[in-house]
């Protein structure tokens, strides 16, 4: 294998798009050859203004777009260390899922208890011992900083929860079946200051164990929590590094503007 | 200067204030013919209702419920014939509740959109507007001729269980529409397959309005007569079919099935029919119990909805 010329050797790849197009089923290319890599134990923070593909891009590492017909990809995005590429028609969306989880913008538990909620991805693959669920499911709620908020109300149902508790359950669903990667579609939008806060602390613990790749629109919430910072502007990828370096001296005079507030 | 200014301010509220008015005409007209549509509406209902249970109002008693038809008519009661209803009705149930919520399930979540989907989309629809006298001779030459079916509670069941798919399907697709697409979205982001997000959210999140549609669906049945009429159910029947369930093993027996038998509808229809007065009464007294039935079960359909709209909020 040709070792192809890094720009951050010290890190490793966990998951690399390679010259990712993406078209929605009306045709329109959302995706303009993106090359990416996402580092293990790292937290890389997708920024740009609306409309311009990040959560597109986002939506493609846990293969969403197959949900709704007509959704097209191009490119590969290969995931190491089985160098398998989750864009392959022959890769089944459902694995891709299984290794690699999503948090979504808005809150969105089940109508099911708090507990349910959380063993639903080892439901989902078949887990029916009670004891390794009950403890899967305290692992989960710990490692999303819930545990000592609901653990005397476990089988309540999710829908009690406030906003910040709701993203933070939907963070231990996400965290029970212990992905890969996990995926944040601006997890905070919906959320008040310090539910905000709660969720940052967290994801700074959860890289530890995991990497962590999140579409933000805030751009203050990059600089505190990320690693690496991918500019994106309609479709394409126009500035990658780490995110000190785009925040203080950044390479390309579009993403400067953005950053200052010139633009976006 | 100052003065000016108060003068123009409090014309422009006049105008405002007029043009507010005028606005609101139109609520205050549309809130008044839509009150009176429900409420006239509301007492006719009520009238019909109140005018059976006067004319009825002799047979009201238990004998009514426990006597077979009878040449006296004071001495004939609806006990068949609400037998026979019951039953035909847990046919209809048994047949229509697994087929239509899999074929709404399927149309929603399985089936691809084309145009195919589109045709049947329209069929169903249709269905739910046709003639039930159509269904009666469509099952008359199904199951009575074709499938050598008889006329029977089956057949009976069956044929309402035609009538009610529609209303099945349709109230099934509702539901699932009503579902969010983020609680979708997150059931297939944990590795969900279809079949499980189907089985354990949407049928789930779904069964307030699919058995709000069930039940609406029976309760039209209940009061179907011109699909049964067609098949051949008996006007005159003083017997009872075999117990569906019994006191020694295997305790449930299906000989039921394919017994003769006649729905309260038909029961009311035949005595209707007759010129004597006295048998006019035992009419209105059914038909005073049939709008009871159905009344009974559209509200309990509110009930279930109310609940389940209390317990899942989206």
């Amino acid at each position: 294998m040709v070792e192809k010329k890094r720009k951050h050797p010290k890190e490793i790849i966990k998951a690399e798009a390679n010259s990712l197009n993406f078209f929605y089923a009306d045709g329109t290319q959302a995706l303009k050859k993106i090359s990416l890599p996402v580092y293990e134990n790292k937290i890389t923070a997708l920024i740009g203004p609306s409309g311009c593909g990040k959560s597109t891009f986002l939506r493609c590492f846990n293969r969403m777009h197959d949900l709704y017909p007509g959704n097209k990809y191009d490119g590969e995005i290969i995931l190491h260390p089985d160098n398998t590429n989750i864009l392959d028609k022959r890769v089944d969306p459902i694995e891709v899922r299984m290794r690699i989880s999503m948090v979504f913008q808005k809150p969105n538990p089940f109508p099911k208890s708090i507990y349910e909620n959380v063993a639903y991805g080892l439901r989902v693959r078949g887990e029916r011992n009670k004891r390794v669920l009950d403890d899967k499911v305290e692992e989960a709620l710990k490692g999303a900083s819930l545990w000592d908020e609901v653990k005397k109300r476990l089988h309540d149902l999710a829908f009690n929860l406030s906003g910040g508790q709701q993203q933070r359950l939907c963070i231990a669903r996400a965290l029970a079946t212990d992905p890969e990667i996990m995926l944040f579609d601006e997890p905070t939008s919906a959320l008040d200051p310090i539910a905000t806060m709660n969720i940052e602390e967290l994801m700074a613990g959860l890289k530890e164990k995991l990497s962590i790749l999140i579409v933000t629109h805030n751009m203050q919430q990059a600089a505190r929590i990320s690693d690496y910072t991918a500019y994106m502007y309609l479709g394409e990828l126009v500035e990658h590094d780490e995110t000190d370096k785009v925040f203080t001296n950044p390479s390309k005079k579009e993403t400067e503007d953005y950053i200052t507030g010139k633009f976006g | 200067m100052a003065n000016d200014k108060k003068v123009d301010i409090e014309n422009n509220l006049t105008l405002i204030r007029s043009l507010i008015a005028k606005h609101k005409r139109h609520d205050h007209i549309f809130a008044g013919v839509g009150m009176f549509v429900i409420i006239s509406l509301t007492i006719t209902l009520l009238v019909l209702f109140l005018d059976l249970v006067f004319d009825g109002y002799p047979r009201f008693n238990l004998d009514f419920l426990t006597n077979f038809p009878s040449r006296r008519a004071t001495a004939a009661g609806i006990l068949s014939a609400w037998v026979g209803s019951s039953l035909v009705l847990i046919v209809t149930f048994f047949a229509a509740v697994p087929l239509g919520i899999a074929a709404g399930v399927y149309l929603e979540e399985y089936a691809k959109k084309n145009w195919f989907s589109d045709l049947i989309e329209i069929n169903v629809t249709n269905l739910a507007g046709v003639p039930s006298i159509i269904y009666g001779l469509l099952a008359l030459g199904l199951f009575v001729y074709g499938f050598g079916l008889g006329q029977t509670i089956l057949t009976a069941g069956l044929t309402l269980a035609l009538l009610m798919l529609p209303i099945v399907i349709v109230a099934t697709r509702e539901a699932i529409r009503a579902i969010p697409i983020h609680i979708r979205e997150a059931a297939y982001a944990v590795g969900a397959t279809k079949w499980q997000v189907s089985l354990h959210h949407v049928i789930q999140y779904s069964y307030g309005g699919i058995l709000t549609g069930v039940i609406i669906g029976m309760a039209r049945a209940i009061g179907e007569t011109a699909p049964v009429i067609t098949i051949g159910a008996l006007t005159f029947i003083a017997f009872l079919p075999p117990s569906p369930v019994g006191l020694e093993p295997p305790f449930i027996n299906f000989e039921w099935l394919e017994a003769g038998f006649t729905v309260l509808p038909i029961q009311m229809f035949n005595w209707i029919s007759r010129p004597q007065m006295a048998f006019h009464v035992n009419a209105a007294a059914t038909g005073a119990i049939i709008i009871l039935l159905t009344l009974l079960m559209n509200g309990l359909a509110i009930k279930i909805r109310y609940n389940i709209r209390k317990k899942i909020k989206w």
